[in-house]
Order: structure tokens, then sequence, then C-alpha cells
């Protein structure tokens, strides 16, 4: 358990958005080649400070996210490392064809930069709840995707992604969810962590969401030994660290705020399929759009909170 | 790069055309054609600033192909500057080729080479699905501002670009940003794939609209040099304001049977057709 910190029941709460906001920020000091881009949504996907701080490398571009993601691909043709940050269900929602061909084709050095996904943005409701971006980013050829799982992994992992040369997509939530990691967890782009060791199912998730995986596998641990992993990078997938992973518990649980549907769901079958068959059972959205409500009733109607995880974990076994 | 005779190596640059899209059996004749000129003037003008033997020099200026669907012109005058050899111009569309059917940019890291293809020097962007190097030329001028470079970026499109609302998105950011190191330059040929560009989707008054857009706008004839080479010196003239020029061509310009007709915009001359065509260019009209 040398991931997380010491006691799960009392976390502090704190945004994803928000680590990420401090990554960038820290980034400003530390690399004068990044810059930063916004679609109107600066102070919702956290890029304030950084415009604050250096405005001079702060780009607004207003409501426009498919000219967002073509100025931050120019920027990165000269030599600049652009975080180009709006919602989710903007950018990549109608920006794609401009981050396939300029960005990822190009193959250049933008980092882009998905707000407010998933169903906990709550009250916004489905239009603005992005469950599909994983899938499109993820079948993007020369595209990285990093789903970090609380406020600390996602400021380490702004400032990996910086250092990494070439695009990637970093999916940010909005609400405030646990920090179950801790300073001293380290953040390596493409290798999963084994939260909680297990032997008798897997749980792999991406995502605030996994907290619900944790403390479901601390209700059930009477009755059923689960191993959690946290999969923070979806593509490319640690295929190893599944496959070992599904062998020893040939039991294996996904859980993501996304559609099952081509999301970290999608990507496990894929690889499990074709290397390690192993039974499964993908837990998100099932080819629905979400709905308003606060955060949490929607977590729990969509039976993603603890209780959701117990029923399908309960369901696999 | 030394003065040549800019109208012979125009139709030098029209006949390579010509026979690369015969070579390829695909491709888009109309708008290269039509924009021979503009090219010849920028590779072989004295006026932009680009070299074959350095072709990702810090301070060159940068030209962006918006409406990559022009491909064929660039390549032949890239490999007429010397960026490749000549020879290759016959590799257009073919597997393996440098000269992919769009204008291809792509990126080496550490991590080696990403794509099937090698990269073709002298390209800056990729290009096809419009709108895209609009807003790729706003990045590479803001990038050249806040490392105080003095080169310039000039974005050449089309006018079947601009519906796409993605280039109106641009000019109206390259003008919050007073980019005066940009030029657009718009070719004007009224056609575009299925259509006329009047009837497919009106776009009058051009000039009027990108003005409001805050840009400067500059009409011109897009087969006369002067007024081609006119372009540099006025803009040199508003430092703090992005340009945008109108620049009217006839496509297909140099084959009467291509001229003005939409149709030519996505289909290449077949063998006879080509015949036909680098006769009439060299002077022994066959009509």
């Amino acid at each position: 358990m040398k991931y997380l910190v010491d006691d799960l029941e009392t976390v502090e709460m704190k945004a994803v958005r928000d680590g990420f906001g401090e990554g960038l920020l820290d980034l400003g000091k530390r690399n004068e080649k990044v810059v930063a881009l916004c679609a109107d949504l600066r102070e919702s996907v956290r890029v304030e400070g950084f415009s604050k701080a250096y405005p001079d490398r702060y780009i607004e571009v207003g409501v426009a996210e498919q000219n967002m993601i073509g100025i931050a691909a120019g920027l990165a043709l000269e030599g600049f490392i652009p975080f180009a940050a709006s919602y989710a269900v903007f950018s990549p929602g109608r920006s794609w064809d401009q981050i396939r061909v300029s960005v990822a084709y190009t193959h250049s050095n933008v980092k882009i930069v998905g707000g407010h996904a998933g169903i906990s943005v709550g009250p916004d409701g489905a239009t603005h709840q992005a469950m599909e971006d994983i899938a499109m980013m993820r079948v993007l050829p020369n595209m990285i995707v990093v789903v970090p799982c609380d406020a600390e992994q996602t400021k380490k992992a702004t400032l990996a992604l910086a250092d990494y040369k070439g695009p990637a997509y970093l999916r940010l939530t909005r609400s405030k969810t646990a920090m179950f990691t801790n300073r001293s967890t380290p953040f390596e782009i493409g290798k999963a962590q084994i939260l909680r060791t297990g032997k008798q199912l897997t749980i792999v998730g991406c995502g605030p969401v996994l907290y619900s995986a944790l403390m479901a596998a601390e209700e059930l641990k009477e009755e059923i030994d689960i191993e959690v992993i946290n999969m923070h990078t979806i593509k490319p997938l640690d295929a190893d660290a599944l496959i070992r992973s599904a062998k020893k518990t040939g039991k294996v649980l996904t859980i993501e705020e996304h559609q099952v549907n081509g999301g970290l769901g999608g990507a496990v079958a894929e690889v499990l399929a074709e290397q390690a068959p192993t039974k499964m059972l993908r837990l998100g959205m099932n080819d629905a759009f979400g709905e308003s409500g606060d955060s949490d009733e929607l977590m729990t109607k969509y039976g993603l909170d603890k209780d959701g995880v117990v029923r399908a974990t309960r369901k696999l076994v | 790069m030394p003065r040549v005779n800019l109208p012979d190596v125009a139709l030098e640059v029209r006949k390579n055309i010509i026979k690369m899209l015969a070579f390829a059996g695909s491709g888009h004749t109309a708008g290269a054609m039509g924009s021979a000129d503009l090219f010849t003037y920028l590779y072989f003008g004295g006026e932009v600033k680009v070299r074959r033997d350095d072709p990702t020099w810090e301070d060159r200026d940068r030209v962006v192909l918006s409406c990559g669907h022009y491909a064929p012109v660039l390549y032949s005058c890239l490999g007429m500057a010397g960026f490749f050899p000549l020879e290759e111009l016959s590799t257009l569309r073919k597997l393996g080729s440098r000269l992919q059917g769009h204008v291809v940019r792509h990126i080496e890291y550490n991590g080696g080479r990403k794509l099937a293809h090698d990269q073709l020097p002298g390209v800056e962007n990729t290009g096809g699905p419009l709108g895209q190097g609009v807003s790729i030329a706003v990045g590479m001028a803001i990038a050249a501002r806040m490392k105080k470079q003095k080169h310039r970026v000039i974005c050449v499109g089309s006018d079947g670009e601009m519906d796409e609302g993605q280039t109106w998105e641009a000019y109206m950011s390259a003008a919050k940003y007073k980019l005066g190191n940009l030029i657009f330059i718009i070719d004007r040929n009224e056609i575009q794939i299925s259509g006329n560009v009047s009837d497919v989707m009106p776009i009058e008054s051009v000039g009027k609209k990108l003005e409001a857009f805050g840009l400067r706008v500059k009409e011109i004839d897009g087969h006369n040099f002067e007024e081609i080479g006119s372009i540099f010196p006025w803009a040199r003239m508003y430092p703090d304001q992005p340009k945008a020029v109108i620049m009217n061509t006839t496509p297909g310009k140099g084959v009467s049977f291509m001229e003005k007709n939409y149709l030519w915009h996505g289909i290449p001359p077949n063998k006879d057709q080509a015949i036909e065509a680098l006769t009439e260019l060299t002077g022994g009209r066959t009509k």
C-alpha cells in the first residue's frame, strides 16, 4: 500500500483540476517553453494562475476550440510546449479533427487538457459530461492518454507530460474528490500502480472513481481478496501489470467515469482477449447519456460509488 | 536566391504539376495550376527567405499551405528550388513516397520516426482538412513574436476553405493578437470541389468581411508578378496588423480546357489530356 495515504477514511478532498492548475503554474516557473491556451474557461479549468503569472505565455482564444488546437500546434512546431485546455466535451469533443491532423499525425508536442470529464461534473447535465473522450483520444496514433486519480497525482502527471515529447491527452474532473495518494507516491507515464494487492479479483480503474474501488475492496475484505490497480495511463496501457494480475486473480472488473465501450474497459478487454482471456465485467456508462444532479447522486445512480462497485464485484464473483 | 525569369519558371512549375498529376492518376489540378504564379514568386522571386540546404533554418519565412490539396504546386517549387531531387516529383501519391497526397509535416523526437513515410524537406504543416493551416499559421506567428524573431508567416489558403468556421476563428485571433508578421493569402479562384463558390456557399463580400474581422486587406491579380510582389512592401507598412490578400486567380490557369471549370478541382489529367495540356503550355496550342 505504499502508494496510498495512511488512512483512507479521513482523506483530504481536493479537485483533480486544482492539481493541474498547481502543476501548470509550477511548470511556468521551471520551463519557459511551456505556454498555455484556453477557450474562455481559464478559471474553471484552473489555467487562471498561469495566465496571471505568465501573461506573455498565455493565449486566450475565446470559445473556439478548433482554433485553439491549431494555434497550439503552430506553437509546438516552433518549439514550445503548449497546454491547450477546455472542457473535454469541447476539446477533444469539438476539436478532434484538428487534434488528429495537426497534433497526432504531425506528432506535435501539444498537451490537450480535457476538463470536467465524467458524470461527476454534475448539475450541468449530459451536454457537459464527457463520457467518450478516452475512446476518442486513445484511438489516435501517436497519442498517449493519461487519467490521473487525484489532485496530487494530477500535478505529477502535468509535470511528467511537459517532459514527455509528443502529443498527449490529460483528463481532469471537476468535483472535490479524495486525495488517496500522497507526495511520495511516484508517477511514471505508462506504469500502472497496484494500490492494493489481492488474490481473488482485480479491479482496474482510472480517475477519482478508484476511491470507490478502494473503499469497496476494504468493505469486502472478509468476503473476497481484491487487488486494485490504478491504470492512470490508458495508452500506452501497462499490459504486463494487467496480465500478471489477471492471471493471478482470474477475474477483472474495470471501473471508469466513461462509456464502457472504447474507454478503459474496452482497452483492458482488448488486451486480455488477445493475451490472457479472463472473466470480465466493465463498470461505467452503458451506452447512455447522463443527466443533471449532484455529483454524488449521479455516482450513486450510475453505480460508480462504493456500493455500486460492491454490487458489480459480487456479480462478477 | 538568384533572380530568374519568373514567367519561365512558372511555366516549368505548371508543366511539372501536369506531369506529376498525370503520373499519379489522382489529385487536384485546378488550384495548383491557378496558384503557380504565386508560388513561383514565393520561391523564386527573391522575397521569401528559405534555405534548401537548411530547410528548418530558424529564421526562415514560414510558408504554410492550409489548402493542403494544392500540394503539387508546392512540391513542384520545392523540387525545382533544390529541396529534394526533381525526379522525385514522379512519386507523388505513390506508396512509400515523401510526396504524400496532401502536405505532411511531422516532428521526430527521441522516440524516432512515427510515420510510414519520410518527411519532405520544406513542408511546414500538415494540411488537407481545411482551415487547420490558418490556425497553425497564427500559432507560428505568435511563437515568432514570443521568440522575438523577425521572419514572416505566409499562409496560403483558398476561398472554398472559408466555408470552414475555423478560418474565421483564426482570423479573429490573428487580429486580437495584432500579428503584423502574418500574411494570409487567399486564392480567390471561385471554385470548390462540387461547384462554383458562389453556388456552393456564397462568401462575398470577402474583403469587407476580412476587414470587419480586423485584417488589413489587399486585392491583387494572382497572375501578375508585379502585383504579387507588391504584397510584401505593402505588408511592411502595417507592422501591428495581420494582412489578408485576396488573390484573384483563374483555376486551371494555362490550360484552356481546365480554366474556370470546377470539375477540374479534384481530378488529374489522363495521359491524352496531359499531352494536350503540355502542348498548350509550351505554346503549340492544339485547339
